[in-house]
């Protein structure tokens, strides 16, 4: 099976943000980057996959220079090879723009499978998989948190609401968005970074991929989050302020 | 036809609460747009639905019914409202947050060139739409520009759905029949089910105490376990905990797992991530501990410590159980 997983990398979780200039983003300049959580769990099928049916695990992601470390990171855990659209102005393109430009990268490689994560971690718009779908005519499925190859095509199981799943089968070539905590994830071995060295990333361009940028849907500023209630915010020393929380309980919430 | 589209979804046997709020946000952009709204239904038969949905102030209740629209595919819907779309042409189409639409409304809004503004909490004059960035840690304000109807879906919970008021006279309901064949539906889906025996019930809880990342490794979660004992709570969690097997699944709150409302809420070491807070925002006392004073629990927190919960645990298990001797 020959498989993508689109991956994108994102701001670390516990990185501390500050807004930019601009009021547009976030300051990215110091900011550590990480693998989006849900794409390393779209890598763990994909690699789980090429594991038990043979075939080949190529990751692809857009973005800046630095997406490349983010590819390498994939590579030693274990993808064949790398295809990086090198961008630097994601922030101004739209999903169904970015959408755009990994669909023209996939294109030419026909894969069976594409596997995206169900979600950024960044921008949390949860589209991107379904729209490349969309883009390139193949039929998907989404929150898949398992996927077995069949005669036919695939069965899939899919995350619904409430602690309900349900299977889904569909032929092939498809694409999935995968939900978290499908498999358990794998980390990459010396050996696994070593070879990765030697791998293929193969560098495109938007103006390769003859993809202009044409955004319907804009962000046009990010503020921080106005609270919604007032929090009494209690201080002091770990005992003080466990004191302090079980008199709060006890004598304004009536629960001790 | 009218001018603002709701397209409500059945959830089991009823319409979903996130639905009715979904109208009343389209309610609220029709009043600053000064358009009318109409509500769509999708399905192979919709008539109980619609006549409980026309008894609401409405333009019209449009129905897209065909025996390929159930049980629900990406390809049935999203070919279905294409067809709506093109010959109503309206300015907004506006759906609930819920997984059903995440799967196909992203695809039918690319099918007209446009991108859906997903998970909005707020509507601002302009019309510009706020949603949450980063783990709910920032909001962005987005726009839509150029021609074409924009597509919208609205996040559970963060607009009122008992805002309007039962009409006088019932909506005209309008039945359509989209073109489907059935080679158009190229996924097969099963019945759902529900993994698991259930042990614990979480939406019945009073107290509960739930856990996070921010207890690094599954060692430490008697730790938390000890707390909600002491406190007579339930112990819960956030997903990363139940993805890392950590605690089963059933434990879960947030929209991929229970909603909650109990008297406590007790939330130690999570950052409060939107489909966590979903899940647990209609609890009555939010009391919160994060070693980060910007994670966004805060911001529904009546109580909050900032500080290490290896520190601050072991010290409220003993006053807890201090004060209740």
């Amino acid at each position: 099976m020959k498989i993508i997983v689109a991956i994108k990398q994102v701001p670390e979780r516990d990185a501390q943000i500050r807004i930019d200039a601009a009021g547009k983003w976030i300051e990215e300049s110091g900011l550590q980057f990480a693998l989006n959580e849900p794409d390393a769990y779209a890598l763990e099928e994909a690699l789980q996959l090429k594991e038990k049916h043979g075939g080949e695990v190529i990751v692809l992601s857009a973005g800046p220079e630095r997406v490349g470390a983010t590819l390498r990171e994939a590579l030693a855990k274990g993808a064949d090879r790398a295809i990086h659209v090198v961008c630097d102005d994601l922030g101004q393109r739209d999903a169904l723009d970015v959408a755009r430009l990994l669909a023209a990268a996939i294109r030419p490689e026909n894969p069976d499978l594409v596997l995206a994560g169900l979600q950024s971690e960044d921008l949390g718009l949860g589209q991107t998989g379904v729209i490349v779908a969309e883009l390139l005519g193949l039929p998907h499925a989404s929150l898949i948190l398992h996927v077995e190859k069949t005669e036919t095509g695939l069965k899939v199981k899919r995350e619904l609401e409430e602690g309900w799943s349900q299977f889904v089968e569909l032929p092939t070539p498809a694409v999935l968005t995968i939900q978290s905590g499908g498999n358990k994830l794998r980390y990459a071995t010396l050996m696994g970074i070593k070879r990765a060295k030697s791998k293929e990333v193969r560098l495109l361009t938007a103006a390769e991929l003859a993809i202009d940028s044409a955004p319907t849907v804009l962000l046009e500023r990010v503020s921080l989050p106005q609270k919604q209630k007032s929090t009494q915010m209690l201080t002091g020393t770990p005992s003080e302020v466990a004191k302090a929380l079980v008199e709060k309980l006890k004598f304004e919430v009536r629960l001790l | 036809m009218s001018d603002i589209l709701v397209v409500m979804e059945q959830q089991q046997d009823r319409i979903g609460r996130i639905s009715w709020e979904a109208l009343s946000a389209a309610q609220r952009l029709a009043q600053q747009l000064g358009q009318a709204v109409s509500t769509v239904l999708v399905g192979s038969e919709t008539s109980a639905f619609a006549d409980a949905i026309a008894a609401w102030p409405l333009g019209k209740v449009v129905r897209v019914e065909h025996p390929l629209l159930a049980p629900y595919t990406a390809d049935g819907f999203t070919l279905a409202l294409q067809q709506l779309i093109e010959e109503a042409r309206p300015t907004y189409v506006v759906f609930p947050h819920t997984y059903q639409v995440r799967d196909y409304a992203p695809a039918l809004a690319a099918r007209f060139g446009q991108v859906l503004i997903g998970d909005v909490v707020d509507i601002g004059a302009g019309p510009v739409f706020t949603r949450q960035l980063l783990q709910g840690r920032l909001n962005g304000v987005y726009r839509h520009s150029g021609d074409g109807p924009c597509f919208l879906s609205v996040q559970a919970g963060a607009f009122r759905a008992d805002e309007s008021t039962p009409s006088a006279s019932p909506a005209e309901i309008a039945i359509i029949t989209p073109t489907l064949e059935p080679a158009q539906i190229r996924t097969h889906p099963g019945e759902p089910f529900r993994g698991g025996t259930q042990t614990v019930d979480l939406g019945s809880a009073q107290r509960i105490v739930s856990v996070g990342r921010g207890i690094k490794d599954a060692a430490s979660i008697p730790l938390i376990q000890e707390l909600a004992t002491a406190l007579d709570a339930e112990l819960a969690a956030s997903r990363p905990i139940c993805d890392s097997g950590w605690l089963p699944i059933e434990r879960q709150v947030g929209s991929s797992g229970h909603t909650v409302a109990p008297k406590l809420y007790l939330a130690i070491g999570i950052s409060g991530a939107i489909q966590h807070l979903v899940g647990m925002k209609g609890s009555q006392c939010v009391v919160a501990i994060n070693k980060d004073p910007d994670a966004p629990i805060f911001e529904v927190a009546d109580y909050g410590i900032v500080g290490d919960l290896f520190e601050v645990v072991p010290a409220l298990i003993e006053a807890v159980k201090a004060a209740r001797q």
